[in-house]
């Protein structure tokens, strides 16, 4: 099969997020990037997908800090192409983040085997989720929140999931974007040691592509953190004070 | 008049899910804002039905065709914009679910009107409307402005009041034709949830772990203060991920939603997808080690700790509480 993983960086949320001074977008300055928790399964799907049928993995991702450590752990991880636009994903937005990738994915005929693997929505899908949008770039069927892909008789079954623990099977023709939201199996681990050795053995192509003549196109008038309003009676102190005190809420509530 | 606003009604297996009533709620009151007419949406043989029950919405439009019953997003998509282009719709109400899915990007891709994901809150400025947005798993809020009114807002289930979109009046119904093209993504079946070993959402003490626990060995950790409580521990998405738990034991918008007397959050952040399966417990304590958590937020009781050394202090106290 012919396969790519859209990868996307996204602020770690771990981390303390803050305003920045023009009050509407983050504050760069302090903010740690990390991949973006469906991307990591949509990448360990199509290695599933290659290990089990076949094909190639291309992954591809806009400009981003720490993109590139990202681009090298997916080719230690076992994907064959790692494909850099240089154009910052930052302020890019849904809308222009899409075009740019419809651009560099619709420059061929696809390959009838294709599936184009994003990940089903990230955290700052402030304009909606990349995957229908690149659906619709390139004409393509899509299906979201998908958690399982078997190919058959050039098409695949996708699982996408419900609510309650429900979930369905549909038949997708291909080529197909699927927003990919968990994988078969957790996201494999790969020593740090074969990345570095990749590093060196490997090399990420870079394809130069105009950029979007419109990014962020959302009249942002303002951004904050939520107010503290209903916020928790805070119990403070060691674990052991904490435990006494949560002894105390768990007996008043009649829990215990 | 201001142009209408549309609600796409979300149906599963012949139900129509509470997000329909939110949404309607809200659409409710923006419309009266705007002084413009609210209209509900209803596609498929099997939602046809249920437009009885959307009286609060001016008028129902229902397409009946048999192959819009569990479309693709694609479908859906393209008729609802059928339907705006008939009605002269402005705005565009779609559930932020599961279900709904990417119909309102796609319908924002056809249309070219920007689209606001994740909304939280919304009101009338004049002519504009201001919705808010919950971004970075629940750290961040932004203000988004329609200067003119039109454009499409996915919703986020439980952000507004389902009764405010009930009514026991009757709507008046009528159908229309949309263009339905053969389909390339085609449903086959359902796969039932598996039943677990224990039903988390029949439990009034549920133990909540996240990533917060680390390990899968630390799971237990979760399971001893469960039984020490008479309660049993289910989990936040990255946990079943991991395959430490099973998915019957997930809490959130793909897995079950929860009413429990008390649910204890163990570092788990409080992310929307998360805070929507468990948002109606009845007392809801936070443990988490980041002070800024979004779970703070709507919690009861919190305590910045690290679980793994709470934990099995927690547990031993309780036993000895209860003797
Ligand atoms: C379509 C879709 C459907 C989804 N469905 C669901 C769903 O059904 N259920 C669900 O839960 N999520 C769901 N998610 C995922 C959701 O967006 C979040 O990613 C997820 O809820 C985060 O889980 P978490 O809080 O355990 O992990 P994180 O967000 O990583 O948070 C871990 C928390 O643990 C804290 N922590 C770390 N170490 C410790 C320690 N030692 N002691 C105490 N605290 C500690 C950290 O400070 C952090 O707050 C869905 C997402 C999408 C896009």
């Amino acid at each position: 099969m012919n396969l790519y993983v859209l990868l996307k960086m996204v602020p770690d949320t771990v981390e303390e997020l803050n305003v920045a001074a023009d009050g509407k977008s983050l504050d760069a300055e302090f903010l740690r990037f990390k991949l973006s928790d469906p991307d990591e399964y949509a990448l360990e799907q199509a290695l599933l997908l290659k290990e089990q049928h076949g094909g190639s993995v291309t992954v591809v991702a806009l400009d981003a800090p720490e993109v590139d450590d990202v681009l090298f752990t997916a080719l230690a991880k076992g994907a064959d192409r790692a494909v850099k636009i240089p154009i910052a994903q930052a302020g890019l937005g849904t809308v222009a983040a899409a075009r740019v990738l419809a651009d560099f994915l619709g420059s061929a005929p696809f390959a009838p085997d294709t599936l184009v693997l994003p990940g089903s929505q990230a955290i700052d899908d402030l304009e909606g989720e990349l995957a229908p949008f690149l659906a619709a770039a390139l004409k393509l069927p899509y299906v979201g929140v998908v958690c399982g892909v078997t190919p058959a008789n050039g098409r695949v079954t996708v699982i996408k999931e419900f609510a309650g623990g429900l979930r369905a099977e549909f038949d997708v023709t291909l080529p197909a974007v699927l927003g990919i939201q968990s994988a078969e199996k957790p996201p494999r681990y790969v020593p740090v040691a074969k990345v570095r050795a990749v590093m060196k053995s490997a090399q990420i192509e870079t394809v130069d592509l105009p950029p979007p003549a419109r990014p962020g196109q959302l009249e942002i008038e303002r951004t904050y953190k939520p107010e503290a309003a209903g916020r928790a009676e805070m119990l403070e102190g060691s674990p052991d004070e904490v435990a006494d005190k949560l002894v105390d809420v768990l007996a008043k509530i009649s829990v215990i | 008049m201001a142009n209408p606003i549309l609600v796409l009604a979300e149906q599963l297996r012949g139900g129509l899910a509470d997000i329909t009533f939110e949404m309607l709620g809200a659409g409710r009151a923006l419309a009266g804002a705007a002084g413009a007419p609210l209209y509900a949406v209803l596609l498929g043989r099997e939602a046809a039905p249920l437009a009885p029950k959307l009286g609060r919405a001016d008028k129902v439009f229902v397409a009946d065709h048999p192959q819009l019953d569990l479309a693709p997003a694609g479908a859906i998509a393209a008729a609802l914009k059928s339907v705006m282009d008939q009605v002269g719709a402005g705005l565009v109400l779609v559930g932020c679910t599961n279900v709904s899915s990417g119909i309102g990007s796609l319908l924002a891709a056809k249309t070219g009107l920007p689209l606001v994901n994740f909304c939280r809150g919304a009101k009338a400025e004049g002519g504009a409307l201001v919705f808010t947005s919950q971004l970075f798993g629940g750290k961040i809020l932004s203000d988004v402005k329609l200067a003119d009114g039109r454009g499409i807002a996915c919703i986020y289930p439980g952000a507004f009041p389902a009764d405010a979109g009930k009514s026991e009046a009757t709507p008046p119904v009528e159908k229309v034709d949309v263009p339905v093209e053969p389909p390339a993504v085609v449903f086959k079946k359902y796969l039932e949830p598996e039943a677990g070993d224990v039903d988390i959402t029949k439990q009034s003490i549920l133990v909540g772990v996240g990533r917060g626990i680390q390990t899968r060995d630390n799971v237990q950790l979760a399971e001893d203060l469960a039984l020490a409580l008479g309660g049993a521990v289910c989990a936040s998405r990255p946990v079943i991920d991991q395959g430490w738990l099973p998915l019957s034991r997930q809490v959130g918008k793909s897995g079950m939603s929860v009413r429990p007397r008390v649910y204890l959050a163990l570092g788990i952040s409080g992310a929307p997808e998360h805070w929507e399966g468990m948002q109606n417990s009845r007392c809801i304590i936070a443990v988490n080690t980041d002070p800024k958590a979004p779970i703070f937020d709507g919690s009861h009781y919190g305590a910045v700790c690290d679980v793994l050394e709470l934990l099995p202090v927690l547990t031993d106290k309780i036993k000895a509480r209860k003797g």
